[in-house]
Formats: structure tokens, sequence, C-alpha cells
């Protein structure tokens, strides 16, 4: 036996060749993000530097310049924190009210507040003009108002927080349900009265889970191009729309791509507060058996008031959506509000296309993505290889990466030889597979860590090789983990649109371009209807995987796809 | 042949220095006779479940030879081992049934479906799990679990059968019934087994021989008997069962054993010995708290109701006079036996035990007492070993 006392690295060399399956996979999968993440975002860099004389700061010069464009990245900055707050606010409001109280109706709040996680991002934004905007139904059929300044920042930040206090919701409700009630049921014992009980206890606790929320709304609102596409309007400029306007409107590239630079500055900086600093503050409170305790914790005054305001963020979610599905049957929103199916026939007319295309790439993406993420979730988590960090940051770095930076570096990078794949199926479904990768690596990750290796062990003790543990023992007990995530990620891949806009060409559409290019020119009837038949798919696909998993699985499925 | 180490060292990157090294078990060599019970006992991180993965084959060894039935296996990989592990969490398979789980093994080995049905269902009719065949793993109690994870080695028909301290999930009752069953299957199936358990009660009762570790070391390995009353050195004395250390100096040396004084004065014969000794020598003398004697030597608190039977019971003294005289100050009453710390002047309370107190009586809190040993319940070991 060799003793092993050399560089860990040449160790890991050496057990990476005497094993060529693990080999040859590492490589490829290191080789495909290297390509499809970093190449991309490394163009990106590059074409900000570019001038006319070769290398230089002059397009970041010229942007610093701009009071319009350094405008647009202040006020990026600024909706994404006040998002980031209040939403993180809503979300532990929920997250605090149907995880501590008794209150009614605990499972409809919960199915409101997930509805924006299954939707397109935008809908708060379409809903909100319908509601306030010219033929607003509250603003000018109501209350007779013309023109009543909805566009910019009140009208935007509403629609953010709307749009975004769900994803607080759930990592919060999360976090509350994994601090032990028996915590707050000794406070109370040792004579703590139930508002020093919240403050001393459960809020301390929670503080981790909360910095954690709002650096995620703080990265999905930096990224968000939707909302403030249709909501920001030309007086409150925001990045994500600047730099596609850039690009898309004066073709010019490079400071499409200074402006992208900027956009993923603040959010990868996030990113990596959240993952490396923020998750490490995480309390562990549940050990050994589960506790079970009665609620009691929240005085009955206070629970009707929780109840009051949930219940009243829970009705403007339910006004949202009900506006959009009112709106896809209104003859002509606002003015003409009889109900006709003239929408959805165009929808199933003129726009199938478009459908057809949407279902074509998520159905392909998703599941690849997700058999990717397993992989990539099964490497970091089990085995010892060189370059394991790097797999594991660069394959979650599509997730604080925003998709304008992504749509941008994809055309700049697949434009040319060696790889020309603009206007192709193939750009859209290697932009979706590997954006949507975090999804599936961190359900992956999160099952393995489940699964106590001394199982993969006991089946190599009983002779089984590498080959015959993954496909026999690890595989089927991750499977469940697969479908939840494939759940999410085909929810995002149906809903993509800042990177897909860039994508997209006459040969191959998307239902989200299609809503956003009939918003712009006015045809609210129409966005509205597609809006519904999106919903309606991802609802169905939703039941459809569920079903086969509890039909599969029984209970175990049907807990792991508990949203 | 059975199982042979030759010198095992382990070394780890330490987790909390990185750069620096642990090493987790030094020069560890043994060799375990067919069809023997070896335990390795000791504290955690004494290396103990290292030693059981390099056998298994998880680990490799930095320096040394693992032997299986007679054949090198250093570079092999656990699923080319002759060994089958039950682990200390079971590792059993959730998407499998009880039958499944328990066939897995011969499956892999690709044998045809009928001999694995008849196998499986002998192995669970010996193991009493027939009527669980169908069930699922999370339906069974952790006595059960523990029987299908054993029943999931043995099927195998291993030379060597791993166990990472498999009783530490269950509780107490539990584990003294699984210990003895797990004794009796080992004796029906005559499998070279290798233990691995911090409870001493355990590796008594299952073992042949005993191998204690501390921190990578092999301290001792003998059966529970030496180890319990012939130990080589302070810390097997000290970890196995409670103990009374005495200090003396050697004055004579006897055909059968040597005499000792003791620092405050007596003086006293002790049988046994850990290693040969000189005249003048200083050793520390074992005595279990159960081999110790008391006699009343009155009270001062006139007790009531309980009393000693005799003041002469089990005495034996040269010059009439106690080992040590003392106080006691705490009774346990545990039943079948009685249990005393007794202050003597020294730092660290003399602990005794006495047995059947129904009959016998026991001592009050504050009664005087006699202390005295026989020279076959006395151990001598080296002062600084």
């Amino acid at each position: 036996m060799v003793p092993s006392r050399g560089s860990r690295w040449a160790r890991e060399i050496r057990f990476l060749l005497g094993d060529p399956l693990l080999f040859i996979v590492v490589f490829f999968v290191l080789a495909s993000l290297i390509v499809f993440i970093l190449y991309p975002l490394v163009r990106v860099v590059a074409t900000s530097f570019e001038t006319p004389k070769g290398f230089g700061f002059t397009v970041f010069l010229e942007v610093l310049k701009s009071k319009y464009l350094l405008q647009g990245f202040w006020n990026s900055i600024m909706m994404s924190t006040l998002t980031a707050i209040g939403g993180s606010f809503i979300g532990y409001l929920f997250a605090y009210t149907l995880s501590r109280t008794d209150i009614p109706f605990k499972k409809l709040f919960h199915v409101i507040a997930i509805i924006p996680v299954v939707s397109p991002p935008f809908i708060g934004a379409m809903s909100i003009i319908m509601l306030f905007g010219n033929n607003g139904l509250i603003t000018y059929s109501l209350l007779g108002i013309n023109n009543y300044p909805i566009y910019g920042f009140r009208g935007l930040l509403f629609a953010q927080m709307i749009t975004f206090f769900p994803i607080a919701y759930i990592t919060l409700r999360g976090v509350l349900e994994s601090i032990s009630p028996t915590l707050e049921d000794a406070a109370l014992d040792l004579g703590g009265s139930r508002w020093q009980v919240f403050r001393k206890v459960t809020l301390p606790l929670s503080i981790p889970g909360i910095a954690s929320a709002m650096l995620v709304l703080f990265i999905e609102t930096m990224a968000d191009f939707g909302n403030p596409l249709i909501l920001a309007g030309s007086q409150f400029p925001i990045l994500s729309v600047q730099a596609y306007l850039q690009i898309t409107g004066m073709f010019d590239l490079p400071t499409g791509s200074a402006l992208a630079i900027l956009l993923l500055v603040p959010s990868v900086t996030a990113y990596i507060l959240q993952k490396y600093w923020v998750s490490r503050k995480q309390y562990i409170t549940i050990t050994g058996k589960p506790t079970t305790s009665v609620i009691k914790s929240v005085h009955p005054m206070a629970k009707w008031i929780l109840f009051g305001l949930c219940l009243s963020v829970a009705l403007l979610v339910l006004l949202v959506y009900l506006t959009i599905l009112w709106g896809a049957f209104a003859n002509v929103w606002g003015t003409d509000n009889t109900l006709t199916l003239k929408h959805f026939q165009y929808v199933f007319g003129v726009g199938f296309r478009a459908v057809l295309d949407t279902l074509t790439i998520s159905g392909i993406s998703t599941p690849l993505s997700g058999i990717l993420g397993m992989v990539v979730a099964f490497l970091v988590v089990r085995k010892q290889f060189p370059g394991k960090h790097f797999m594991e940051f660069t394959s979650m770095l599509s997730f604080a990466v925003p998709g304008t930076v992504i749509g941008i570096g994809y055309i700049l990078a697949f434009n040319s030889p060696p790889l020309v794949l603009t206007g192709t199926l193939a750009i859209l479904l290697l932009n979706f597979i590997y954006r949507y990768i975090p999804v599936g690596i961190q359900s992956g990750i999160a099952i393995l860590r489940q699964i106590d290796p001394a199982i993969e062990e006991a089946a190599i003790d009983l002779g089984a090789d590498a080959k015959k543990t993954f496909f026999r023992v690890t595989l089927p007990l991750m499977v469940p983990a697969f479908f939840s995530g494939l759940i999410f990620a085909f929810v995002r891949a149906m809903t993509a649109i800042s990177a897909a806009i860039f994508l997209v060409s006459s040969h191959w559409n998307l239902m989200t371009v299609q809503i956003m290019s009939q918003v712009e020119s006015g045809r609210l009837g129409a966005a509205s209807a597609f809006s519904v038949i999106l919903v309606g798919l991802i609802l169905l696909a939703i039941f459809v995987i569920r079903g086969i998993l509890l039909y599969r699985y029984g209970r175990l499925g049907g807990k792991l796809l508990n949203i | 042949m059975g199982v042979k180490l030759v010198n095992i060292t382990k070394v780890f990157p330490d987790p909390h220095h990185p750069g620096r090294e642990v090493v987790a078990v030094r020069k560890v060599s043994i060799d375990v006779k067919e069809g023997e019970f070896v335990t390795f006992l000791g504290p955690s991180g004494c290396g103990k479940t290292t030693t059981l993965r390099i056998i298994s084959g998880f680990e490799y060894p930095t320096e040394g030879e693992v032997w299986i039935s007679g054949k090198l296996v250093n570079n092999d990989p656990p699923n080319k081992r002759d060994t089958s592990m039950v682990f200390q969490s079971y590792a059993i398979f959730p998407h499998l049934s009880v039958s499944q789980n328990i066939g897995f093994g011969l499956e892999l080995k690709g044998l045809p479906k009928e001999t694995i049905r008849a196998e499986t269902e002998r192995i669970m009719s010996v193991m009493n799990l027939t009527n669980l065949a169908n069930r699922r793993p999370d339906q069974l109690s952790g006595g059960q679990q523990q029987r299908v994870a054993l029943a999931r080695a043995i099927i195998n028909k291993p030379s060597v059968l791993l166990f990472d301290e498999p009783l530490s999930n269950l509780d107490a009752k539990l584990r003294e019934q699984m210990r003895l069953e797990i004794r009796k299957i080992q004796r029906t199936f005559g499998i070279t087994s290798i233990y691995v358990t911090h409870d001493q009660g355990e590796a008594m009762t299952v073992s042949d021989r005993i191998v204690v570790m501390n921190e990578g070391n092999i301290m001792q390995i003998g059966t529970p008997f030496e180890i319990y009353s012939r130990p080589l050195n302070r810390f097997v004395a000290d970890f196995i069962g409670r103990v009374n250390f005495f200090e003396g100096t050697v004055t004579t040396v006897k055909e059968q054993g040597i005499s000792v004084r003791f620092t405050h004065g007596v003086e006293r014969d002790v049988d046994s010995c850990s290693r040969d000794f000189r005249p003048g020598e200083q050793v520390l003398v074992v005595v279990r708290p159960e081999s110790l004697k008391l006699f009343s030597k009155g009270s001062d608190s006139k007790s009531t109701g309980s009393t000693v039977n005799k003041d002469s019971e089990g005495v034996s003294s040269k010059t009439g006079q106690a080992f040590l005289e003392g106080r006691i100050d705490k009774v346990v009453y545990l039943g079948s036996v009685c249990e005393y710390e007794i202050e003597t002047g020294s730092e660290k309370p003399v602990l005794a035990v006495t047995h059947n107190p129904i009959e016998e009586g026991f001592f009050q809190p504050g009664d005087f007492v006699g202390i005295d040993f026989t020279p076959i319940s006395a151990h001598a070991l080296p002062q600084n070993g």
C-alpha cells in the first residue's frame, strides 16, 4: 500500500484515474458547465471592455457619464432593497401566522401564497395596469380617474412585493417550522410573556432565515425583467430593461454588456453573502425525536390581528389573479366588459405555435436539466475529485446570474463559430438546461444528505460495484426528489422571460414573450388569455407529476411534493 | 484463517486544522482466529470504528496489511471482500421490503430466483422474521430492523461478520436481549466476527476476546476475564468497570505474586502481577469494589434498623489489623447489591460493593468500617504504566 501522505490533489487525481466512469462523467460535466455557464459570462465581461481602439474602459466611462443609465442602476438597487425588506416582512407575517397560530383557512392561505410562485412573474404588473392603469377597473371604471400615474416607482414596488413575497414565505415557513416549539414552551414556562417569547426566542432564531430570504428576494428583484418592462415606464428606468433596450433597440452590444455587468455584480455579491455567510448561521434546534406542541404562544387578540393582515394580503393576491382571469374573457378591458371567448380563439389560432414551442422547449429541457442536476448533486455530495468546489459553485451560479446577463452572454457566445446556435431550438434548450440545474441540484443535494451513506456502503459491502450501487440503491431513492425538482424547473422554464427574450426567433417563440408583446401593444385581453392558458398548463403538469409520484411512492411522494 | 491485521496505521487530514494530520489508528496488529468473536472496545475516537472500516474496505490503511482468510486484501474494495457488515444505523434499504433487503446480496451474485427465495425464507425463519417478509423498513421497530440487518449480512455466508456498534440505537432492555441473540446466531453459523462497541457490558457478554483501544493504540488484548481482572495498565483497569487503586512498594518477590508495603504502612500479599517486579519497585494495586470486604467498627450515629451480622466477615489480616479503616459516606441500595463510598482520608473515596444485602445486611452513612481484600483478588501494575 502506498502511503498516501502526498498532496490531496495528487491522491484525488490518482483515485479519479482509477475509476474511468467517474473520470468521464466528471470531465464532461465540468466541460459543459464551462462552455454553457462560464464562457457566456466571460464574453459579456470581454464585450463590455471592447472599444473601437481595442481593450479599454471607454464603455464603462460612457455609462457612468450617462445620468439616465446610472439612474437605472440606483433605481434597481433601491427597488430590490425595498422589495427584499417588504417582501420578507409579508413573507414572515404569513409564515409565522400559518406555522404558529390555529387561524381558520390555513390551507387556503397557503395555496394563495403559492400561486405567484407557479405563475409568470409579470402577471402582477399586468394586473396592476388592468386595475389602476388608463383603462383601469378601479381607477377609471370605479373612481373615474383618468391617467392615474401607476407607472413608475409605486406600481412597480407593489407588483414586485406581490410577486416575490411567496418566495420569502416558503423560505421562512421552513425556518419557523424547524424552530422547535419546545423552545417557545420553555420560554413561556420560565415566565416570559408571549411578546417576550416572540422577541427573545422566536425572532432571534429566525434572523438568519430572514436575512437569507431578503438576499434571495434582492437577487430575484434585481434580475426581474417582466414587471419593470411593463410597469417601470420611462420616468423610472430599471437596469435589466435598459440592458435589453441597448441590445435589441440600439444594437449596442458593448453598452448592453456593461449594464449587464452592473446588474451582475450586486446579484452575485448578494448570492455569495447568502451562500457562504448567512446560510452558515442557521440554527438547528430540532434534534432527536420530533416534538409536537399545542400552539399556544400567540395571544388570541394577536392571532386575529395576524389573521386580518394575512387576509388582506391574500385578498390582494386573489384580486390580481381574478383580474387576469376576467381580463381573459372580457371583450375590451375597461370599456366593454362583456364576456367573450375571442381571446382564447386567438391564442388557439394565431398564438398556438408559441404554446407548442413553449411546451416543447420546457418538456425537453426540464428532464435533461433534472438529470444533470442529480448527477452534479451526487458527485458533489458523495465523491471526491479535483474541481469539486468549482463544479458546485459554477452549477449553482445560474441562480445568482440575472437572466438578462445570461441572455446577452448567449447571443454573444453562440452567434459566431465554433458554436453558431442563434435562432435555433438548441440555444433555447441549452439555456434552459443550464439555467435551471440549480433547482435539480438543490433537491438532489437535500435528499442525498438525508440518505445515510451507510445505505450505499451496505450495498457495496454486499457485493455491489459503484454502478450497481448507484442504479439499484441511490437512484431509486433519489427519484422522488428528482420529480419534485422537475416541477420547479418546469414552472421556471414555462415562465422564463428575461434570458429567453434575447434568444427567441421567428422559428422558436415562447408564450411569455408573446404575452409581453401583447401587453406592449395594448392587447390586454390576448395577454390575459395567454397567461390563463400558461398557468393552466403549469397546474396540469404539477397534478400529473404529483399523481405519478403519489401512485408510485405513496405517502413519501406526496410529502416530497408539498408545495 | 480468520482475519489478520499487521501494523495497521491510518492517518487522516485534520478536519479542524487544514494541512495537519490526525493518526486515527497506530500500528495495530491482531490475529483473529476462525470462528472467534473479537470485540474492539474503547471510548469514542479511540480508532475502533476506523479499524473496522479498514477491515471492511471502506477505508484504506495508510500503512500495514489486512489479511482475510489467508489472502492479502489491502487493495480490494469492500464489494470484493468476503465480509458483511451490520451497520450502526442498520442501513436498511428504505425502498425495498424486508425479504428484498435480506435477499439483496444473493441477487447481486446473480443466483436463480428460486434459490434466493428459499435461502431468504430459511434465514427469516431462523431470525424470526417470516411474518415481516413483506413489510417496509419504516414499519419495523428498532429490534426488528436490527434483525433484518443481521439477516442480510449472514445470508451471504461471509468469512467475516463485522458489527459497528449495532445495538447503540436500541433501548437498554432490548440491547441486553439482542446481544445474547447475536452471540447465539454467531455460534450457530460459526462465522468469525469482529464487533465494535463502547459498551463494556456488551463486550463482556459477546466476546471470546476483547481488544481495548485508546487514542489509536491497542491497550490490551485478552479474554473478558483477563481484561477485567488482570488488566495490563492503568487505562484498561480504569476504563473497564469501577476500580480502586492503592499505591505501594514491592518488598519481597514470592513464587506466586509479591508482597507490597502500601503508602499508609500496611503490608499485604498480591497474587497477580501485570509483569515481573523487583523489590523496591513502585506499584499500583488494583482491587475491584466487589472484592473488598467490609466489617463493622462501630458507628457515630447509632444506626437504626439494619445491621451487619458479624464484624469478622471475610477478614483475613496477618496483623489482625484492617487494611484500611474509614467512614461510610454514601450508600446506594440497588436491590441485588449495595454500593458504598467510603471516606478513608485519602484523595478519592474507596468504592465497595456488597452482595445479597437482604441477608448480609448493609451499612448506613456514618458507620465506621474496616476494609480488606484477599491476595487472589488483587492485581499489581507498574505505577507509571
